[in-house]
């Protein structure tokens, strides 16, 4: 019997956008599908945070189409993009927590502010306790952004981007400038999260470590720990890797094709792993 | 020469765009009534000492410049009236302004650029919120309604340090001076002296607001957009003064 295809969450077509006549993102074109993991590694520069940005709507392509769960956002309104928004959860970069709120409130800000979700006011605690226990900071509910470390800041990030339970994360370099302990740590957590609550996770990092994580490992609830995945057992759950070089997508492919390349750019990613 | 052009046209446009859809929030949910009321009191009861102290030193200032002037007519008398129009008609709104453009545009401009550099705008957006509304509609709305009260306090303040220097170096009876100055103001006095902190008041917050939603490079750029906005708004409170004072005389 035929598989069902997967319905497309994500896709890009021939999305070109540029800041001041210089092109961020040249003519990308990709196409993520229900559950599956894309890793897209690049180096400094080469657009990945513009990729992430555009595909949440929040910078919009000169020219070329995007679509999130089927709804192309390219001529959408402010208004219906934040609909299509609450079904995506985004870590960014620097956490991007608010400064000013306790890491209760800004975990509860999605579920306060975003009109589709529709959480009764009265679960709104009870959810984020959920999600800071979910990255192990279930501690620091009344402390400010400033109290916590770089790590503890990009958890709290995590619990934010997935306490609305969004089908699509966005991770924006989720390790970067991190020690490898605490490294490790999130990105056991990002893989937590895809495993248990299956979702289609976007990554774009320049470490290919993450990536190879991402691929390879899965996660025991019943251990609460990483395992590596025996061939076969993530059938369901595919990584597409892509790598992006001055805003243009030069491979996409599983990670035995990366592997095998024998572009000089896409080498100099591979060879980091150790 | 176009290219020249390009960047200060496109900026006005961002800013009179800005200044729209801030204005149009007013009337739009949702309300964040808690920012205003938080604005309110940073930018008006955190603005009070300045702007009491601002307001007392220029008029009594004026007390002491205008009574020699004054002198040499023997309307030493009328040195409440001068301190007076003064003070309502003009320098209550001008230096007001400048105290609070000085203290909080700067201060919106570097808090703003400091949450667009560290994507807590994009950030917000992505989590289902109208930075405009949420940042710039309550700052709008706070420094319109906290600006003509400041003004306000600052005509009175500035009023009783004239008083203090006619009473103490220009032996004046206290009753002559401020019935001379009460009888000094009319009522278009009064309607430029409100309409002023008005206008400069959305001058202040959305200049604030500007420089600090289009900041970009880092920390530098942060401390760049500070400084414009402080510049920017100083310049616009001078041109918006001279049109206001040149349509009421």
């Amino acid at each position: 019997m035929p598989e069902q295809p997967r319905p497309s969450v994500l896709k890009f077509e021939n999305a070109t956008v540029s800041f001041d006549g210089v092109e961020a993102l040249a003519d990308v074109s990709f196409e993520a599908f229900e559950g599956e993991s894309r890793v897209i590694l690049g180096a400094a520069g080469s657009g990945k945070t513009v990729l992430l940005k555009t595909a949440l709507g929040l910078i919009k392509p000169d020219s070329g189409k995007v679509f999130a769960f089927g709804r192309d956002l390219t001529g959408m309104r402010e208004v219906d993009l934040s609909r299509v928004r609450a079904r995506m959860g985004m870590l960014f970069q620097e956490s991007a927590l608010f400064d000013s709120l306790t890491i209760e409130e800004n975990v509860a800000y999605p579920l306060l502010n975003q009109k589709s979700v529709a959480c009764p006011p009265d679960q709104v605690h009870r959810r984020v306790v959920e999600a800071l226990d979910f990255v192990e900071l279930g501690e620091t509910l009344e402390k400010f952004p400033s109290e916590l470390s770089g790590g503890m800041r990009r958890r709290a990030a995590i619990a934010r981007a997935v306490v609305t339970g969004p089908p699509l994360i966005l991770y924006d370099s989720p390790t970067a400038g991190l020690d490898p302990i605490t490294a490790h740590t999130i990105m056991a957590l990002l893989i937590k999260e895809r495993d248990t609550a299956r979702t289609t996770t976007v990554m774009v990092t320049y470490r290919y470590q993450d990536g190879n994580l991402m691929a390879n490992f899965r996660y025991n609830s019943e251990q609460g720990r990483l395992e590596l995945a025996r061939n076969g057992s993530r059938r369901d759950l595919r990584t597409t890797f892509m790598v992006l070089r001055e805003g243009r997508l030069i491979f996409e492919g599983d990670q035995e094709r990366l592997e095998s390349s024998t572009d000089p750019y896409i080498s100099k990613f591979v060879k980091q792993r150790e | 020469m176009l290219d020249l052009l390009k960047a200060p046209v496109l900026a006005a446009q961002e800013f009179f765009l800005l200044t729209g859809t801030a204005f149009r929030n007013i009337f739009r949910r949702p309300h964040y009534g808690d920012d205003v009321a938080l604005q309110m009191d940073y930018i008006g009861v955190g603005s009070l000492p300045i702007v009491v102290l601002t307001g007392f030193f220029a008029g009594a200032v004026m007390a002491l410049q205008m009574s020699s002037a004054l002198k040499q007519y023997g309307q030493v008398g009328r040195t409440g009236m001068v301190v007076s129009i003064t003070l309502v008609r003009e320098l209550g709104p001008v230096l007001t302004a400048l105290m609070v453009a000085g203290r909080n545009s700067s201060g919106i401009a570097s808090e703003l650029g400091s949450m667009k550099v560290t994507e807590q705008i994009d950030a917000m957006r992505a989590l289902g919120t109208d930075p405009v509304q949420k940042l710039v509609t309550p700052r709008l709305t706070a420094t319109m309604v906290m600006l003509p009260l400041l003004v306000v306090i600052a005509d009175f303040v500035g009023i009783v340090g004239g008083w203090l220097i006619a009473i103490l170096f220009l032996n004046l009876d206290s009753r002559q001076y401020f019935t001379s100055a009460w009888r000094a103001i009319e009522m278009k006095d009064v309607a430029q002296g409100l309409l002023k902190p008005l206008v400069y008041a959305a001058i202040i917050s959305l200049i604030g607001c500007h420089y600090g939603l289009r900041t970009t490079g880092g920390t530098q750029g942060v401390g760049r957009a500070t400084t414009q906005a402080v510049v920017a708004a100083t310049v616009l409170i001078f041109i918006t003064d001279l049109l206001i004072t040149k349509a009421f005389v």
